[in-house]
């Protein structure tokens, strides 16, 4: 197993506030909107230096997405601000007309996604929103694995035309990407080359695959590790050559089982290449108050939960 | 009246000791917007509202409450155990894991008198319209009410429920606005001006009344004041002037209280100043 180590924690959704402010610098068509939540977005230093080319809305999401769309017409490349929950399910008919359907380049970028938003409870912790997002013809789907990737990816997105959506999360996780890394939309990153299992993550999952690694490297169970950071469009190549390999999948996601990262997967091999699949997901529940910690462990996030996955994909192999 | 002002005070001071504590004990939540509101929820709990203590869903022939802004769950938390729905040793997990206190108000713990789930703003108007037109085609003569935050009213789904009631004369509705001028990035002149609120709900059909919300005197009497508008064919807008952060004195007036959990010695300063008058939980 390839050893990772890092030196800091840092959160996604900081990641995403460095990249917009490079990408502002980079490019002057690109502006930023924010539904009353600036610090939590980290939109600061943009703002900063860019104050002509925010937008403040309020707490409007709809309003938010229809301006979007409409600054697009002209030029400019807008970059949308508030929590995951309120950038897809609260905005959808707007985001799938306005924005999906006149095919529109605007970037969606959404925080707090997942349980590890922790205290506030259910009613903002979205797991269904890369399912709604994904649905959505012409829409690529990002979820970055930590601060790097999530500011080489915001980056990325404004160079590329077209809807996005750009998933990151509030908690402060390890950051063990390479700073100076190009991100390419839809390409699948090789975090451990291995020969028994491909475990399949996105997002702060990503990590967790990791210490899932080292611990079945332990038991004797060689992982290979592929990072999907683009849930659409899928990296089908990378996928199937790994499992070709393998012959088994585990896929990781804080999400929805009904709707992710693991249904992409699952289709992708039942018309390809069909072959015994665990998932590492929520299953068809809401979240609730905790900190993040608590919840990752109580709806069978950890670590732990992949590895029990692996053993029992490896078994079902076998049989 | 059910109580003195004095006594109503006492109860709003423990009620204050309960939200900061609680935010405290979770280090999460929101203190500013629940101190603002805790005299609007002692009037509306311990003098106005006509509610049955065994709690059921459908509340038929009693008045109903929905929090729209869910946010300032520690102040309803606080009122509704104090009140008798439940016992206050369990305001101690709030926000905590396996708790049925949640962040925002759900009923997926089945928490008693919460009737619907909030905390994404902007939806709580549409239901308690739902919920009087459900009581009149019941021939339930009771009242609706509501809270909204001032912020939160910039969501359109709003001015979508505003246009509704007056035209279907929901006139059982008694909806409260914590007019604070505060919200997440700053005041909300700063952030979306409402303007003139007040013109723009008469505008729309409702019966406007304006009520100072941080005077116990009177906020109960505006609430009594607002029963007896009731049946008139318009719906009621409460428009309650408030200080996010209310008798705690160091969160007043500012929006950096919105949703910051005080520290230890903050905590101290704020118990400090708020009288325990009925045990703290
Ligand atoms: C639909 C939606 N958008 C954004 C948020 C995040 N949010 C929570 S409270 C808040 C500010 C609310 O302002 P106001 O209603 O004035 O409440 P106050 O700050 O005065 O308590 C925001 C933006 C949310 N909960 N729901
Ligand atoms: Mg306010």
């Amino acid at each position: 197993m390839k050893k990772y180590t890092y030196t800091e924690k840092k959160d996604t959704r900081s990641g995403f506030g460095a990249g917009l402010h490079e990408a502002g610098k980079k490019n002057e068509n690109v502006v930023a909107l924010c539904a009353d939540l600036v610090g939590s977005l980290k939109m600061d230093a943009f703002i900063k230096d860019f104050p002509e080319r925010f937008t403040q809305v309020g707490i409007a999401e709809a309003n938010m997405i229809g301006i979007a769309a409409g600054m697009t017409i002209g030029g400019k490349i807008p970059f949308t601000g508030t929590f995951a929950n309120f950038s897809t399910g609260r905005v959808y008919d707007q985001i799938r007309q306005s924005v999906a359907y006149s095919n529109k380049n605007v970037k969606i970028c959404a925080s707090h996604a997942g349980l590890t938003l922790g205290e506030d409870g259910a009613t903002h912790q979205i797991l269904e929103d890369i399912g709604l997002m994904k649905m959505l013809p012409g829409m690529v789907v990002i979820n970055p694995c930590d601060y790097n990737q999530t500011k080489a990816a915001t980056i990325a997105i404004a160079e590329y035309e077209g809807p996005v959506y750009l998933r990151f999360g509030r908690p402060v996780i390890p950051v063990f990407t390479d700073p100076d890394q190009k991100f390419e939309i839809g390409k699948a990153w090789m975090v451990n080359e291995g020969t028994d299992v491909t475990i399949i993550a996105t997002g702060h999952m990503v990590w967790k695959a990791i210490e899932a690694g080292e611990k079945l490297a332990e038991l004797g169970i060689d992982a290979e590790i592929i990072n999907i950071h683009t849930i659409k469009p899928l990296d089908d190549e990378a996928i199937l050559k790994s499992v070709k390999k393998t012959g088994c999948v585990v896929t990781c996601e804080e999400h929805n089982k009904f709707g992710g990262l693991g249904e992409s997967v699952a289709r992708l091999l039942t018309t390809e290449l069909p072959t015994p699949q665990e998932f590492v997901a929520t299953n068809d529940t809401f979240g609730e108050s905790g900190t993040p910690d608590q919840l990752m462990s109580k709806y069978g996030l950890d670590a732990v939960n992949i590895v029990e996955a692996v053993q029992k994909v490896i078994g079902r192999k076998k049989a | 009246m059910k109580h003195t002002i004095k006594e109503l005070e006492d109860i709003a001071s423990q009620i204050r000791r309960d939200i900061v504590r609680m935010v405290h004990g979770c280090q999460s939540g929101h203190p500013g917007g629940s101190l603002g509101c805790t005299d609007f929820f002692t009037a509306l709990y311990f003098e106005v509202l006509n509610y049955k203590k065994d709690f059921s869903m459908d509340g038929i022939g009693e008045d109903l409450f929905f929090l729209s802004n869910g946010h300032i769950s520690p102040v309803w938390y606080s009122t509704l155990a104090h009140a008798g729905f439940f016992d206050k040793s369990e305001l101690a997990t709030f926000r905590k894991l396996d708790s049925r206190l949640q962040g925002h108000p759900t009923t997926h713990e089945h928490l008693p008198g919460v009737r619907v789930a909030s905390g994404s703003l902007g939806q709580g108007m549409s239901v308690a319209i739902g919920a009087a037109l459900t009581k009149r085609l019941n021939g339930d003569n009771s009242y609706v009410f509501s809270l909204h935050g001032d912020g939160e009213l910039q969501e359109g789904q709003n001015w979508e429920a505003a246009m509704f009631a007056p035209f279907h004369k929901v006139d059982h509705l008694i909806c409260t606005v914590d007019y604070n001028g505060q919200q997440i990035d700053g005041p909300t002149d700063k952030v979306l001006s409402l303007d003139s609120l007040q013109a723009k709900f008469e505008a729309f059909g409702w019966h406007v009344i304006n009520t100072d919300g941080n005077d116990m005197a009177a906020i109960v009497e505006g609430l009594h004041y607002a029963k007896t508008l009731a049946g008139k064919g318009k719906p009621i807008l409460n428009l309650m002037s408030t200080q996010m952060g209310a008798g705690v004195d160091y969160m007043m007036g500012s929006h950096k209280w919105h949703g910051t959990a005080p520290n230890d010695e903050q905590l101290a300063t704020a118990l400090a100043q708020l009288p325990e008058t009925l045990g703290d939980y």
